[in-house]
């Protein structure tokens, strides 16, 4: 499995050069090659679930070479990225035939997907970077993809803020060289561990903070998503709440956070107020929208905010050295929310496309009555709702229930009652959402609306089954072992991760 | 110093990126953003009057394949010049991207200020 490591970065960077050679007459070769590389990555996902090792570049020792690392928190990752890749894929074969240069969009989506896996599987902080930038600027030209005014302002938007967070996360990279003169992550833990803090690190953690904040949106980093994800085509709208988020924003800042400096009383203060801030601004902003898509966009905030919240209860737990198994409870909480929000809001975001593909409008007043007519884009769509909004006994509802016994556990009531509480707001905007699109009269002008075609049909009954079926990720022991447990643990860890990578090295030069 | 002057030019392209209302000045300000941090890099590996970190055969120690100790001392740092390039490349990647926006932007809205372009609200 370590032999195919680096396939999670080479599979899509190859299909995203050759895609566009095909040109116009090979389109339809096209979609099925690109179908077949996020299926065979979803595959390789699943492959690597349980693994963990190190893969050397070129061969080059890990202090002076590139690695990529598996562990379980990148296995995690990986398997969201492949899950929601594939639906979005599945759903772009018929999505996508309303937009022309539709072998442009795929690359530019592999592309993407290159960024996302290898980002997640790298091993320095440079590379990080790299990776991050390959898939912030495939998400730029995905978002502007349409190419009306409203598109291109977002996409405009979005870039801005998305270079200037880039720089800052150059800026703190740089810092941590000048620092600890090495950027592999195991050997930089292991120099701040020796040498301890100084203004420098700290100030590189800030800039890094505020760098992957404004990736993963977090209020008041938020400001470009609401208009960059409902921009966006559908499939991508997606991808970008689905899993760029959490890839380049929750899971860059957890590694940063947990296993380079090692938690801190004040950092875990910092990302409990980001991530209750999110959640209440998030879901209050999204109350009143009346564009459904944009409405998904503000409700990714306040989620993302839970996801951020129970990593920082976590690192809080560990850092006043607290139980090891409350703050492994609060950190299972945090990246199952985050596995399940990549399932039930990509659903979301396709569903919306479906509805947007059918009747041309996304305005919730424009629409109504939809029951009848979109049966299946209704029944998933409503599982979708009840997920997000905790109801038992989809997935949202397991891991908001984690989170506030967590919460609890930490002595931060007032805390698991702004977690209920946002909830219950998120219910009823979810109310409202139904009671406009699926309920009501039918406008005289949808009276010839049509269900979807097959494969969007498809993708979101994939997708749908996943929000039912995944609870049992928590309920059956054995699946909680292989899968959530391997994760959490690697944060739990926290510093043991440089210890980890060395043993890894020693073991692998026996071998040779 | 130098470090600090650098930052200085950091915030300064930040600033710039944030403030103006034109868009090309925006852009110019992520320029500006661009340069300090390579120029940090850059600072990082510096060494006044250090020699190139080409290893030849006179810097080895005599009957090994060790470097001397004098090269180590003399030698610049070369890992920050090959980060700076490749950072330098994707941000030209970036630049002609967001250029490229621009274009289409004052296209279809017929300004490049950022306070007529308000189509997107709430």
């Amino acid at each position: 499995m370590i032999k195919a490591l680096p396939a999670f970065v080479v599979i899509p960077l190859v299909t995203a050069f050759v895609l566009p050679v095909l040109g116009r007459k090979g389109k339809g070769a096209a979609t099925v090659l690109a179908n077949l590389a996020t299926m065979a990555l979803l595959v390789l996902a699943v492959a690597s679930i349980g693994k963990s090792g190190i893969y050397e570049v070129g061969n080059w020792s890990f202090r002076v070479g590139i690695v990529l690392v598996l562990d379980g928190l990148s296995s995690l990752l990986l398997l969201a990225i492949g899950i929601v890749s594939t639906a979005a894929m599945l759903f772009s074969t018929r999505y996508m035939e309303q937009y022309t240069a539709k072998s442009k969009y795929l690359s530019l989506f592999m592309l993407m997907v290159a960024g996302m896996n290898g980002l997640v599987i790298s091993g320095d902080i440079f590379n990080v970077f790299v990776f991050l930038e390959i898939a912030s600027l495939a998400s730029y030209a995905l978002v502007g993809f349409g190419c009306e005014e409203e598109e291109l302002e977002a996409s405009f938007k979005y870039m801005v803020l998305g270079s200037v967070a880039s720089s800052f996360i150059l800026f703190g990279i740089a810092l941590i060289y000048g620092n600890t003169a090495s950027l592999n992550m195991a050997c930089v833990s292991e120099a701040i561990q020796r040498s301890g803090m100084n203004a420098g690190l700290a100030f590189a953690l800030a800039l890094l903070i505020a760098g992957f904040g404004l990736k993963a949106a977090l209020v008041p980093f938020h400001a470009w998503l609401p208009d960059a994800h409902p921009s966006a085509p559908a499939p991508i709208s997606a991808m970008l709440s689905g899993v760029l988020i959490k890839s380049l924003g929750v899971y860059a800042l957890a590694r940063v956070v947990f296993n380079i400096y090692g938690v801190s009383v004040a950092v875990g203060w910092v990302l409990i107020a980001l991530a209750i801030l999110s959640m209440v601004v998030g879901v209050f902003l999204a109350v009143g929208q009346w564009d459904f898509k944009r409405l998904l966009a503000y409700h990714s905030i306040s989620q993302m905010g839970y996801v951020v919240l129970g990593i920082a209860i976590g690192a809080l737990i560990l850092a006043q050295g607290g139980s090891v198994a409350w703050a492994s409870l609060a950190i299972l909480g945090g990246l199952f929310h985050l596995v399940n929000h990549a399932v039930f809001k990509s659903l979301l975001f396709l569903a919306s496309g479906s509805i947007q593909m059918a009747t041309g409008t996304r305005n919730l007043k424009q629409l109504g009555g939809l029951a009848q007519r979109m049966p299946v884009t209704r029944a998933t769509c409503a599982i979708a709702s009840a997920s997000i909004a905790g109801v038992p006994p989809f997935n949202g509802f397991w891991s908001k229930l984690i989170l506030v016994v967590a919460a609890v556990q930490a002595g931060l009531l007032w805390v698991a009652a702004v977690t209920v509480l946002v909830s219950l707001v998120t219910l009823i905007s979810f109310l409202k959402v139904h009671r406009y699109v699926f309920l009501g009269d039918l406008p005289e002008n949808l009276h010839q609306t049509r269900e979807s075609s097959g494969l969007m049909l498809v993708s979101m009954g994939f997708l749908a089954c996943l929000c039912v079926l995944m609870g049992l990720l928590l309920l059956v022991p054995s699946l909680k072992e292989t899968i959530l447990d391997p994760a959490v643990k690697v944060l739990t860890d926290g510093l043991n991760y440089s210890r980890w990578m060395m043993e890894m090295q020693a073991a692998r030069g026996k071998i040779l | 110093m130098l470090y600090a002057l650098c930052f200085l030019l950091f915030m300064i392209g930040l600033y710039c990126a944030v403030v103006k209302k034109n868009m090309v000045k925006i852009v110019i300000g992520l320029a500006i953003m661009e340069y300090a941090v390579n120029l940090f890099l850059i600072m990082l590996g510096y060494r006044a009057g250090g020699a190139a970190p080409i290893i030849d055969r006179t810097y080895l120690e005599a009957g090994t394949d060790k470097v001397t100790a004098s090269f180590i001392n003399a030698a610049v740092d070369p890992l920050p010049q090959a980060l700076v390039l490749t950072s330098i490349v994707i941000s030209l990647g970036s630049l002609a991207l967001i250029i490229a926006m621009c274009i289409r932007i004052y296209g279809k809205y017929g300004t490049f200020d950022i306070t007529e372009i308000r189509r997107l609200k709430g």
